[in-house]
């Protein structure tokens, strides 16, 4: 690919041939929306990349563009502003969206960093074992075969009272694991957002196992409480 | 309202499964504007005339004329048509259950259902389209210009084949549809013109054939969309189809008649079971009275606590939308700051009790909002949509609507698993780039199937479409880069673009909607594709303006039979006499606008007639009337219609 991802290359506005940043909604100059851009999301809203965001800002900052790109500043403009407002929006919206979940934030800028990380919301299951984070092994071991012995209790309409209360206690626990690393992410943010190359370096890895750890988790939470779920709905 | 420069207008439209309204912004409020008879609401029910004595196409009625042959003839009459629109015969088999839909019997799986009415077939769109053309000429006749732009709603909870045949419908009709807005939001909208709000609001919409729960939040004029749920085959018709389904058991159980078999008496009873719910909102029992073919009379009294024991399943389906869009939203019940109601069935006690407790309202000393007119407030709220897109108001200027996709987008994997490509909920407009590749040597076509829904497997959610694309440079297998854009545009509508990265060759994508129209077989649909030309508008203004001043000529005729007419003096008859020869004169011409000054002189000329028209014939007498509106008492002293009723076309 010949295209340079530098932001600095400048394109002429469609309208008043004016280069400008090919990172904009609008031309600087006579401000006119312009094709979508080529940037990447924090470029859209004219953030550096950074994996601590100011929510309230970036919300007030997406509401500000949407008010001026959106398509319904366009049902009556020319055929081409028209297509270009709704790509530009679908950008905006694709970005807001990315950026303002911590996760899906993490995951985004995280690749932008060249790191390789797994999908997160590929709509597939991550069972497999030897994905099983080491610490946790046992106890994983021993939940599973609890939730089986509880479905089974389940479909023989039997109620095991100690089986439940136990599969709860597992889940506060599991759930307290996911807010120590939701803690320690938050932690590798700032350590990234305010370190040299080095400390970015292993903040990356050290965020890439994190999210594979939390994605295991909180599947294992999910499976947890869709169990107990049916079990309290089923008894009413 | 004869301004001279109207056009341009966009006007706002609800189109119901029981009534369909349009709606404009005068100023800075949105007003319904009412149809020929002076009502709001035109019944979205679809009638089918005799065929004419000298044989050719029967003409169709729409609205309270059509619901009238409802009990004559059945057979020739269509209504909740929307219950229809974007599905396919699989899907509706419910459908033809609980309504009296006659199918075109030659339909085939696959194909876009036709409806037969009398001797003729009309697809969903089609007959949604009569009632948006009824709409649009309702709104042409208040303006005195044409009217070709539209925003017509839709329920939040609508897939995108039932968003794509409602488009489908309005360019039948011959509007430009500039927008799709889902119901809810439109209400939102509504609500909250008056008020530049900050703060979170559920919108609980219950109409007659859809449930639509969606959580907005309201921030400096921008009304963005958290969250939506739904049903689009949940409303007030499964609540009348209960109670007739109870009257028809207890009159074959009691007097042995089987009025299933008679389609006018099934409509005559559904009547009355929905005048029954509407007086049990009010009342705390009401009675059935119905006489049957054999002369037996079935009568039955309906108590408010059976009636409520009765629809409290149909009521409780409504409960698991609004938590999930709760837990969409990440929200708890006491985080929502207001509850707007939406829909008639929202005037029914049971349905308050219900929405009182999702949202934990009396608690906390709330009320849900029903200021506005439950069957009006979607519209007024498109409306204000309209006027936004227009951009020519500075009431609406502030204002933008960040609507979501209710469903999610997938594509299927292998296996038969949907990958999801766009979660449920995202705000639209809303894209996702995914890449394909070739798994056979110099495989020149990849097939894509996408589906929206939320289940696991493909064959658990709805289809949306296969897409096929073609023209793949031959290459290894694997090696060719398919970039394809999803992208769901601001109405709710999928579109889908690729390009081969490699060879940078766009891809060709052919597409074949699972369910719907093609985009010829929408042409071939338009009705009376005239309705667009300028002169042919201007041709019906020309022949509704004759007919005018036709009916007023005749009442002048008439007059000098009137005792009134000989205290009139005789300068005030010459008067009469000019204004009508003058009116005479000017029909023959081809102006509108000339023929109708030249009624409206012929109307304030007979004003004194009129005046002591009235005080001849009823001892009160009622200054100021002009004679049109005394002929309207008077029916019996003039016999012609009100002077400006306006003349049917068809």
């Amino acid at each position: 690919m010949l295209k340079v991802l530098d932001s600095a290359v400048p394109i002429a506005c469609w309208s008043c041939s004016i280069g400008h940043n090919d990172s904009t909604l609008f031309c600087p100059h006579c401000s006119k929306i312009q094709p979508p851009p080529g940037g990447d999301f924090y470029q859209v809203f004219g953030l550096d990349r950074r994996f601590t965001i100011d929510l309230p800002v970036l919300e007030h900052e997406f509401h500000r563009l949407s008010r001026k790109v959106h398509p319904d500043r366009f049902a009556r403009a020319e055929e081409n502003e028209r297509q270009w407002s709704l790509a530009d929006t679908a950008l905006l919206n694709d970005a807001y969206r990315t950026l303002k979940d911590p996760l899906h934030r993490t995951e985004y800028l995280l690749k932008l960093e060249g790191a390789e990380i797994g999908e997160e919301h590929s709509g597939k299951e991550r069972k497999d074992p030897s994905r099983v984070p080491a610490d946790l092994l046992e106890e994983v071991f021993d939940l599973n075969m609890q939730l089986e012995e509880m479905r089974m209790a389940r479909k023989m309409g039997e109620d095991d009272p100690a089986l439940e209360a136990s599969l709860s206690q597992a889940k506060s626990k599991f759930d307290g694991l996911l807010v120590a690393v939701d803690q320690e992410l938050v932690a590798q943010w700032t350590a990234w957002d305010a370190g040299d190359a080095t400390v970015r370096k292993t903040a990356q890895k050290t965020m890439v196992s994190l999210l594979d750890r939390r994605r295991y988790l909180s599947n294992l939470v999910r499976d947890v409480t869709e169990t107990l779920g049916s079990t309290t709905s089923s008894q009413r | 309202m004869a301004e001279s420069n109207l056009t341009g207008r966009v006007v706002g439209i609800d189109l119901g499964t029981t009534n369909s309204l349009v709606a404009y912004m005068e100023g800075d409020a949105p007003v319904v504007i009412p149809g020929v008879d002076g009502t709001n609401l035109v019944p979205s029910v679809v009638a089918l005339d005799p065929v004419p004595a000298g044989g050719g196409r029967p003409t169709v009625t729409v609205g309270n004329t059509a619901r009238k042959a409802l009990i004559e003839t059945p057979e020739r009459v269509i209504y909740s048509v929307k219950r229809l629109m974007g599905r396919g015969l699989e899907e509706i088999q419910d459908e033809l259950r609980m309504f009296p839909f006659r199918l075109a019997e030659d339909v085939e799986a696959g194909e876009v259902p036709r409806i037969q009415l009398g001797e003729l077939r009309f697809t969903p769109p089609e007959i949604s389209a009569y009632i948006l053309r009824q709409l649009k000429r309702n709104a042409e006749r208040f303006f005195g210009a044409p009217v070709t732009q539209a925003v017509i709603t839709v329920p939040a909870y609508f897939n995108d084949a039932q968003r794509q045949a409602t488009k489908d419908a309005g360019r039948m009709a011959g509007l430009e549809v500039l927008r799709l807005v889902n119901e809810p939001t439109a209400a939102a909208l509504a609500y909250g013109l008056d008020r530049a709000k900050v703060g979170t609001i559920a919108v609980y919409d219950f109409g007659g054939g859809t449930f639509d729960i969606s959580i907005l939040k309201l921030r400096d004029g921008i009304f963005e969309v958290q969250s939506t749920n739904g049903d689009t085959h949940l409303g007030g018709d499964d609540i009348d189809n209960l109670l007739l389904t109870i009257a028809l058991d207890e009159i074959y159980a009691e007097h042995g008649v089987n009025l299933r078999s008679h389609p006018g008496a099934v409509q005559a009873l559904r009547k009355a079971a929905i005048e029954a719910k509407i007086n049990l909102s009010t009342e705390q029992a009401t009675q059935f009275d119905i006489e049957l073919p054999n002369g037996d009379r079935y009568q039955r009294e309906i108590p408010r606590e059976v009636f409520e024991m009765l629809i409290e399943p149909v009521l409780e389906r409504t409960a698991g939308p609004c938590k999930r869009a709760l837990s969409d939203a990440g929200l708890t019940p006491e985080q929502i700051d207001e509850v707007v109601l939406v829909g008639g069935s929202t005037r029914i006690p049971a349905v308050r009790q219900l929405v009182d407790d999702l949202f934990h309202l009396k608690g906390r000393g709330k009320k849900p909002h029903t200021e506005l007119n439950p069957d009006e407030v979607v519209a007024l709220g498109a409306a204000v949509q309209a006027d936004i897109l227009a951009g020519a108001s500075k009431s609406t200027e502030e204002m933008l609507l960040l609507d979501v996709t209710p469903l999610s987008l997938g594509i299927e994997a292998l296996g038969g698993t949907v990958a999801r490509i766009i979660q449920r909920n995202s705000t639209i407009p809303a894209s996702a780039t995914e890449h394909f590749t070739t798994g056979v040597e110099g495989q020149t076509n990849v097939a894509i199937h996408v589906v929206q829904g939320e289940r696991e497997l493909a064959s658990d959610c709805r289809s949306l479409a296969r897409f096929d694309l073609k023209g793949i440079p031959p290459m290894s297998a694997g090696l060719p880069r398919i970039e394809v854009k999803f992208l769901i545009d601001a109405d709710g509508i999928l579109r889908v673009t690729a390009r081969e990265q490699r060879s940078g060759q766009a891809a060709k994508i052919e597409v074949k909607p699972t369910y719907g129209l093609t985009d010829e077989q929408v042409e071939s649909m338009i009705l009376d594709s005239f309705d667009h030309a300028e002169e042919d508008f201007a041709k019906r203004l020309l022949i509704e303006a004759r007919n005018e001043a036709e009916t007023i000529l005749a009442a002048v005729e008439r007059a000098p039979e009137s005792p009134a007419w000989a205290f009139l003096t005789g300068e005030e008859q010459a008067a009469v006499a000019a204004a009508r020869d003058r009116l005479s004169a000017v029909k023959l011409g081809e102006d509108p606008a000339a023929i109708r000054d030249a009624t409206l002189a012929l109307d304030q000329a007979t004003r004194r007639f009129a005046e002591l028209m009235m005080e001849a014939a009823v001892t009160t007498a009622i200054r100021g009337k002009t004679m049109t509106e005394a002929g309207e008492n008077l029916g019996e002293a003039v016999t012609a219609p009100h002077a400006m009723a306006p003349a049917e076309f068809k």
